[in-house]
C-alpha cells in the first residue's frame, strides 16, 4: 500500500506522456485524476495507520549506489511527518489534478501538462518518504527539473523560459549547498542514512571539522550547508528571485509547486533534520535571522506589486520566512503544523485567482480588473476566506499557526525571539494590508477592465469550482480539528520524528505571555486591511496625488517595486560578470589566445621564423663563412679547455640558460635582412 | 743577453690578425681578400723567421723560404682568376659571389 | 574468447574490401553487421566475468618479439571490461548512425571505423606496456582520417593536422619512459612491473612522462584546445568515437598505469592534478556559457567531466576511483548521445550554429524530450548514471581536499546554466522559420539510435550496482598499493 501510494503518480505520468497521444486528452485528464485520487486515499488510510496509530513503517527495497562504506539504498520511511506531508500533497495535488482539467481544457498539450503534475507529485513523493539524504537529493533536484519543465510548459514565450532557467539555476546553487551538507554529514558518520545520523548526533558534539582550511563546528556547518539548499528550495533570501518570476507558469502550477508543495521542501528539511539543528544554536541563530528577514522583505515587495499572481507569490514567500524562523527558534511542530494550513489557504488564493485569470481571458494586472463582484460571487467568496485565513483572523485555520508562531517568538524571550517577533508582527499587518489590496482592486473597485474581456466573464465551472470549495471547508475547519493533535501540549503525534532539546521548549510559556501581547496580530491586521480599505476606497483622490506628484513616492514605489534591485544586483553583479568571464578571459585571452600561443600556433610561428633565421646563416659568402668557422673554433676550443677549470664558480645550467635566453632574444628581434 | 722576443710575436700576430679582419671584414673586394692572404702569409714568415733567431734553428728560415714561394705562386693564380672572373661577371665585388647559397 | 572478439572485426575489414564499391547497402549492412557481433560477444564477455577475484581473466598470450620480450598479452579485469563493451558498443552506433549522411568513399570509412574498434579492443584489453603505446598512438591514424576526409568545412584539414601532432607530441616522451623502463627491467610486461620499485626521482620523472601523454588525451586544461577543434570538424560518427571512447583512453592509462606503477608519484603530483583538474572545471564551463557552435558546447562540457574523472581517480580512496568509472561509463553514454542529437539536426539543415534553432519543439516533439532528457543527464540529474558517478566522485574527493570538492561542485551549478540554456534556446521559444524549413521529426533509425543510449543512461542510473560490484575488487586491489 505504501509503495504504491509513491508510485501511483509515476505510473500515470508515464502512461499519460508516452500514450498521451493515443488516450485523448479526457482519457489522460480521468487516468492521472483517478490516480492522484487513490493515492490520497491510500496516503489518508497511511495518515490514520502510522500517525494516528503510532506504528511507522520503514520499506528497504533495492540497493542504489553501494560502494564501500557508502550505502545509498532506495528505502522509504514513513513516519508521523513523512505521512501529514503525504496526506497534504496528494491532497493537493489531486485538487489541482481537477481544477487542471478545467483550466487548461482548451490548451491543445493538456495530456503533457497532466503528466508533468503527476511526475512532480511523484518526486515530491519521493522526497518526503525518502530514508535517507540521497533520495532525498533525488527527489530535490527532480521537484526542481518538474518546476524548469512546467514553468517552461508555454514553451514558446521568451519570459517564460528564462524564469525557468532562472528557477532551476537557482535551486541548483541551492543543491549544490545541499550537496556539501550531505558530503559532510557521509565524512562525519560514514553513513547516509537518517535513523543512523539522527542517533549518532549527539556523540558528535562539539567536534570539529575543517572545511575550505577553516575549523568549523561539525554539526554547525552541516546544518549551515543543509540550510543552504533550503534557501534555495523555499525562496528564503538571498536565493528567492525565482519565485516570481516562475508566475510565468499557468496557475495551477503556481498553486501546486509553489504554494504547498515545492517550497514546502526546503522547511521539511529542516524539520526532519531537527536533531542536526537542536545541537548547534549558531545554526538555529541564522535560521531565524534569515527566516523572520524574509517573511519582512517579502511582505514588503508584495504590498507594491501589481500583478495578482506575483502579489500571492511574495506572500507565500513572506509565509515561509514565517515557517522557516519557526524552525530556527525550535518549534517545529508549529512549523510543520503552518505549513499544512498554509497549503491549504495559499491553494485556494492561486486557484481562485486562476479562476479569475480564466474569467478575464489571461488578465493578470490587478489595475486593469474590477467591479468583478457581481460577475464571480463564488469566486469573490472563496477569495475572502482565502485571505481572511491568511491574515489570522480569529478562528479560521491561520490564527491557530500564525499567531501561535508569533506567540512563541515573543515567548523566547530573548534578543532572537524579539527580533523575529517585530518583524513578524509587521509582516502580518503588510500581509492583511495587500489581501485586503488584492481583494478591494479586484473585485469592489470601479470596473477597469477591457470592454471584450469584461463582456466574456463567466464564473468558474465545476470541475474548478469543486477544488475551490473543498479547499475553502479546509481553509475554515482544519486549523481547529487538527490543532491539538499537531501542536497540543504533550500531543504523542510526533512520535519521535521531531526532536526538540528539553531546554529549548517554550510551548508553555507561549501560553503565559500578557494578554495584550496576544491581542496584537489581530489588530494589527484589522489596522492594515483597513489601511487598504481607506487608501483605495475613500481617499482614492488624495492617495493617488500623492502616488503620482511626489518623487518620495515614486522612489519608494520602484524600490519596492524592483524587488530592492535584488535582481538586477543579482544580475549584473554575478551574471553578467560570469558571462563575460566567460567570452573575455577564459575564451579569448587564455583558449585563443595563451595555449595557442604555446601550442599549435605559436609553435609552428615559431618554427617559421627560427628556421628563416637559421637559412640566413648560408648566405653563399665565403667571408661570412671564414667569419663563422673562426669565431666557433675559438669558441669550441676556449671553452673545453677552461670548462673544467671554472666548473665550480659559474652554475653551468644556469649560464646554459642565460646564452640560451639571449639566442632566443635576438631571434625574435631580426627581422628577415 | 736576453732580448725580449714578445715585441717581434706581437708584430707578427698583429699583421695576422689584420690579415685575418680583412678576409672575415671584407665586403668590397675581392683584391682585398687576396691581399690579406699575403698579409697572411707574411706574418707566418716573421712568426718562423723570429722563432728561427730565439731557438738557434737553420729550419726556421728555410721554412720561410717555402713559405716565400709558395705565396709568390698562389697569389699570382689567385689574380689570374681574378681576372677571368672579372671578365664574365663585370665586378669584383663579394657580396655577388654567392652562388653557394643555399 | 578475447582473440575471437579481436578476429571479428579484422573479418569485418577483409569482408568490406572484398565488396565492390557500387554496392553500397551490402557494405552498410556487412559493417553494421560485424560491429553488432562484436558488441554481442563482448557482453558474453562480462556475462562470464567473475566477479569475486580482482585478477585478469580471458586471458591470452601470443608471442610477438621474444628477442626483446614483448608479448601480445590480453586479459580483461573489473576496470578494462566496461571499456571493451562501451567501445563495440559505441562503434556499432557510429555505424548504424552514419547510413545516410556518408556518400563518398564508402567503404574506407567503414573500414576506419572497424579498425577503430580493432584497435580500441586491443587498447584496453592489451597488459604489455609496448603493444599498449603502439596502438594507443594508432587509433589516431584512422580517427585522422575520418576528420579529415568526411569533417564538414575546409578547416577539418587544420583541425586533423593539430588533433594528430598534439597527441603525438604528448606521446613521444611517454615512449621515451617506457623505453626506459624497458632497459631497466627487461620487460615490458604489466603484471611484472607492477611489482618493480623505481627510485623515487626516477618516479617522478617517468609519472610526468606518462602525465604529458595522457594529459593531452584525456584532455586536461592547458592542452585540451584540441577538443573544440577535432569534434567541430568532424562528422557525427567521429565526434561520437571521439568523445564516447577516445578521451576515455587517456583516463584508462591514468588509472591503470600512472596509479599502479608510480604510486609515490601519483602521491607527490596529486595536488597538481587537483589544481589543474578543479580549474578545469570552472573555467570550461564559463568558456561554454559563451559558445555559439553547438558541438563546441559539448566539447567544452567534455573538458569539464572529464577533469571531474581525473579529480575522482586521484583520490586514492574506493568511492572516488568507483565514481571516476562512472563518469566514464556515463560520460561515453551521454556525449555520445547528445552528439547525436546534434547529427540529427546536423543532418536536416546543415548548420550547427545556435542562431538558426528555436523553438524545435513545436516541429519536433520526440527529438526534443531526447535532447531534454539527455541533457537533464549532462548536468548531474539523480536518476541518471552521471549523478551516481559524481555523487561518488564528489564524496571521495571530500575526503581528501574539501577545497577542489567546493570548486568542482560550482561545476553542477555551472552545468545546470550551460545545459538548461542550450535546452532553451534551441528547443524552446518561438520558430525561427526563416531558417528551419525541414520539419520531420527523427527518423525511425535515428530512435533507434538514441533508445539504447537511453537506456543505458537510465538503468546504469537507478541500479549502478552491476556495474560497480565488477569493479569493486579491481579496485580495492589497485588501490592496495598506494
Amino acid at each position: 500500500m505504501y509503495l504504491l501510494l509513491v508510485f501511483f503518480p509515476l505510473i500515470g505520468f508515464t502512461i499519460s506522456l508516452f500514450f498521451g497521444r493515443f488516450i485523448s486528452p479526457r482519457g489522460t485528464a480521468l487516468i492521472t485524476c483517478t490516480f492522484l485520487i487513490l493515492s490520497f486515499i491510500l496516503s489518508c488510510l497511511s495518515f490514520f495507520e502510522v500517525g494516528l496509530s503510532r506504528s511507522p513503517v520503514y520499506i528497504k527495497l533495492s540497493p542504489w549506489i553501494d560502494s564501500e562504506l557508502f550505502d545509498a539504498s532506495w528505502g522509504f520511511m514513513f513516519d508521523s511527518l513523512t505521512v501529514s506531508m503525504c496526506v497534504l500533497v496528494t491532497c493537493i495535488s489531486s485538487l489541482v489534478h481537477i481544477y487542471s482539467t478545467g483550466y487548461m481544457s482548451h490548451d491543445p498539450h493538456q495530456p503533457r501538462f497532466m503528466s508533468y503534475l503527476s511526475l512532480f507529485t511523484f518526486f515530491m513523493l519521493m522526497l518526503i518518504t525518502s530514508d535517507n539524504f540521497i533520495q532525498l537529493f533525488f527527489g530535490w533536484e527532480g521537484v526542481g527539473l518538474c518546476s524548469y519543465l512546467l514553468i517552461n510548459f508555454w514553451f514558446t514565450r521568451l519570459q517564460a523560459n528564462k524564469s525557468a532557467i532562472k528557477a532551476m539555476v537557482i535551486n541548483r546553487i541551492g543543491d549544490f549547498g545541499l550537496a556539501l551538507g550531505i558530503f559532510s554529514i557521509f565524512v562525519a558518520f560514514k553513513t547516509v542514512d537518517y535513523s543512523t545520523v539522527f542517533s549518532l548526533i549527539p556523540y558528535f558534539d562539539g567536534y570539529s571539522i575543517s572545511f575550505l582550511q577553516f575549523n568549523f563546528d561539525l554539526v554547525t556547518l552541516i546544518g549551515l550547508l543543509l540550510f543552504i539548499g533550503a534557501i534555495g528550495k523555499s525562496a528564503q533570501l538571498g536565493l528567492h528571485t525565482w519565485l516570481p518570476d516562475a508566475m510565468e507558469g499557468p496557475t495551477p502550477v503556481s498553486a501546486l509547486i509553489h504554494a504547498a508543495t515545492m517550497v514546502t521542501a526546503g522547511v521539511y528539511l529542516i524539520i526532519r533534520c531537527s536533531p542536526i539543528y537542536e545541537y548547534s544554536s549558531s545554526a538555529l541563530f541564522y535560521i531565524t535571522v534569515v527566516g523572520a528577514l524574509t517573511a519582512f522583505f517579502a511582505a514588503s515587495i508584495g504590498v507594491f506589486q501589481n500583478d495578482l499572481k506575483k502579489v500571492i507569490a511574495y506572500s507565500t514567500c513572506s509565509q515561509l520566512g514565517y515557517m522557516v524562523f519557526a524552525c530556527g527558534l525550535s518549534n517545529y511542530s508549529i512549523s510543520m503544523f503552518h505549513v499544512l494550513n498554509h497549503a491549504y489557504f495559499k491553494a485556494l488564493l492561486f486557484l481562485s485567482a486562476g479562476s479569475v485569470i480564466h474569467a478575464l481571458s489571461d488578465e493578470q494586472d490587478m489595475r486593469r480588473m474590477g467591479g468583478l463582484i457581481q460577475l464571480l460571487p463564488f469566486t469573490y467568496t472563496m477569495i475572502v476566506i482565502g485571505s481572511l485565513a491568511l491574515m489570522g483572523f480569529p478562528f479560521l485555520t491561520g490564527f491557530y499557526s500564525k499567531d501561535v508562531i508569533l506567540e512563541i517568538a515573543y515567548s523566547k524571550y530573548n534578543f532572537l525571539g524579539t527580533f523575529a517577533h517585530w518583524l513578524g508582527i509587521t509582516s502580518a499587518s503588510i500581509t492583511a494590508f495587500y489581501s485586503f489590496k488584492l481583494i478591494y482592486l479586484t473585485f469592489l473597485a470601479a470596473p477597469n477592465g477591457y470592454k471584450s474581456s469584461m463582456q466574456s466573464v463567466h464564473d468558474a465551472p465545476f470541475s474548478m469550482g469543486l477544488p475551490l470549495f473543498f479547499l475553502s471547508i479546509c481553509s475554515i475547519f482544519v486549523g481547529y480539528l487538527t490543532k491539538d493533535l499537531f501542536i497540543g501540549l504533550g500531543t504523542p503525534f510526533w512520535n519521535g520524528s521531531i526532536f526538540i532539546l528539553p531546554h529549548h521548549l517554550n510551548i508553555i510559556d507561549a501560553e503565559f505571555i500578557p494578554i495584550h501581547i496576544k491581542w496584537i496580530p489581530f489588530f494589527v491586521s484589522i489596522f492594515g486591511g483597513s489601511l487598504a480599505v481607506c487608501l483605495y476606497h475613500l481617499l482614492l483622490r488624495l492617495s493617488f496625488s500623492f502616488y503620482n506628484n511626489t518623487s518620495l513616492f515614486i522612489f519608494i514605489y520602484t524600490f519596492f517595486n524592483k524587488k530592492w534591485f535584488f535582481d538586477r544586483l543579482q544580475n549584473e553583479l554575478i551574471g553578467s560578470s560570469l558571462l563575460k568571464i566567460g567570452y573575455a578571459i577564459t575564451y579569448k585571452t587564455i583558449d585563443k589566445g595563451l595555449i595557442e600561443f604555446f601550442g599549435p600556433s605559436g609553435i609552428s610561428n615559431m618554427v617559421f621564423i627560427v628556421s628563416k633565421q637559421v637559412s640566413d646563416l648560408e648566405s653563399g659568402k665565403i667571408n661570412q663563412y671564414a667569419f663563422l668557422m673562426f669565431i666557433c673554433t675559438t669558441l669550441l676550443v676556449s671553452i673545453s679547455l677552461v670548462l673544467s677549470v671554472i666548473a665550480p664558480y659559474i652554475d653551468l645550467q644556469l649560464s646554459f640558460m642565460f646564452v640560451l635566453y639571449i639566442i632566443i632574444n635576438n631571434i625574435k628581434l631580426n627581422k628577415i635582412k | 743577453m736576453l732580448i725580449d722576443q714578445s715585441k717581434f710575436l706581437f708584430v707578427a700576430i698583429s699583421l695576422f690578425f689584420i690579415g685575418l679582419c680583412g678576409i672575415m671584414l671584407n665586403r668590397k673586394n675581392i683584391i682585398l681578400m687576396l691581399m690579406s692572404i699575403e698579409l697572411m702569409l707574411l706574418a707566418v714568415n716573421f712568426n718562423l723567421i723570429v722563432f728561427s733567431v730565439f731557438l738557434d734553428d737553420i729550419i726556421g728560415q728555410i721554412f720561410a723560404l717555402f713559405v716565400l714561394t709558395v705565396a709568390a705562386a698562389e697569389s699570382a693564380i689567385g689574380l689570374a682568376i681574378l681576372v677571368v672572373y672579372y671578365r664574365i661577371r663585370g665586378t669584383v665585388s663579394i657580396e655577388y659571389i654567392n652562388l653557394l647559397k643555399g | 574468447m578475447l582473440s575471437l572478439l579481436i578476429t571479428l572485426p579484422i573479418l569485418g575489414i577483409l569482408s568490406i574490401l572484398i565488396i565492390p564499391e557500387y554496392k553500397v547497402n551490402l557494405i552498410k549492412q556487412v559493417a553494421f553487421l560485424s560491429s553488432l557481433l562484436t558488441f554481442i560477444c563482448s557482453l558474453f564477455l562480462w556475462v562470464f566475468f567473475d566477479n569475486s577475484t580482482s585478477k585478469f581473466q580471458f586471458i591470452e598470450y601470443f608471442d610477438w618479439m621474444s628477442l626483446f620480450n614483448i608479448h601480445f598479452f590480453l586479459g580483461i579485469d573489473g576496470i578494462s571490461l566496461f571499456f571493451v563493451i562501451l567501445s563495440t558498443f559505441l562503434v556499432s552506433i557510429c555505424i548504424l548512425n552514419s547510413w545516410f549522411s556518408i556518400k563518398k568513399h564508402l567503404k574506407k570509412y567503414y573500414v576506419c571505423f572497424l579498425l577503430m574498434d580493432l584497435f580500441l579492443i586491443i587498447v584496453f584489453s592489451v597488459l604489455d606496456i609496448i603493444v599498449f603505446y603502439i596502438f594507443f598512438e594508432s587509433i589516431l591514424i584512422p580517427m585522422f582520417l575520418v576528420i579529415g576526409v568526411w569533417g564538414s568545412r575546409t578547416r577539418k584539414l587544420k583541425a586533423a593536422y593539430q588533433f594528430f601532432l598534439y597527441t603525438l607530441i604528448g606521446s613521444l616522451f611517454m615512449l621515451l619512459a617506457i623505453f626506459y623502463m624497458f632497459f631497466e627491467t627487461g620487460t615490458t610486461d604489466f603484471q611484472i612491473l607492477n611489482t618493480v620499485l623505481f627510485s623515487e626521482d626516477k618516479e617522478l620523472i617517468l609519472w610526468l612522462a606518462f602525465f604529458l601523454s595522457f594529459s593531452v588525451k584525456v584532455p586536461m586544461v592547458p592542452v585540451h584546445i584540441w577538443l573544440p577543434e577535432a569534434h567541430v570538424e568532424a562528422p557525427t560518427s567521429g565526434s561520437v568515437i571521439l568523445a564516447g571512447i577516445l578521451l576515455k583512453m587517456g583516463t584508462y592509462g591514468l588509472l591503470r598505469f600512472s596509479l599502479s606503477l608510480f604510486p609515490y608519484a601519483s602521491i607527490y603530483f596529486t595536488p597538481l592534478v587537483y589544481s589543474l583538474s578543479a580549474v578545469a572545471v570552472i573555467y570550461t564551463s564559463l568558456t561554454t556559457l559563451r559558445q555559439v557552435d553547438l558541438k563546441k558546447i559539448i566539447a567544452y562540457s567534455s573538458v569539464a567531466h572529464m577533469a571531474f574523472v581525473t579529480i575522482g581517480i586521484f583520490t586514492f580512496n574506493l568511492y572516488g576511483v568507483e565514481g571516476s568509472l562512472l563518469i566514464m561509463l556515463s560520460h561515453g553514454f551521454i556525449s555520445s548521445a547528445l552528439f547525436l542529437c546534434i547529427g540529427v539536426l546536423y543532418d536536416r539543415h546543415h548548420t550547427r550554429l545556435i542562431k538558426y534553432y528555436s523553438g524545435l519543439t513545436q516541429v519536433m516533439p520526440l527529438y526534443s524530450f531526447f535532447f531534454v532528457f539527455f541533457s537533464m543527464a549532462n548536468l548531474g540529474f539523480p536518476g541518471t548514471s552521471s549523478f551516481a558517478g559524481e555523487f561518488l566522485t564528489l564524496i571521495g574527493s571530500y575526503q581528501s581536499n574539501t577545497f577542489v570538492t567546493f570548486l568542482a561542485s560550482t561545476g553542477m551549478v555551472l552545468g545546470a546554466g550551460y545545459s538548461l540554456w542550450l535546452c532553451n534556446r534551441v528547443l524552446f521559444g518561438p520558430l525561427t522559420v526563416n531558417y528551419i524549413k525541414q520539419y520531420t521529426d527523427i527518423t525511425r533509425r535515428e530512435f533507434a539510435v538514441l533508445i539504447p543510449l537511453l537506456l543505458c543512461t537510465v538503468w546504469m542510473g537507478v541500479y549502478p550496482e552491476i556495474f560497480l560490484d565488477t569493479m569493486h575488487l579491481t579496485i580495492s586491489n589497485l588501490l592496495q598499493k598506494i
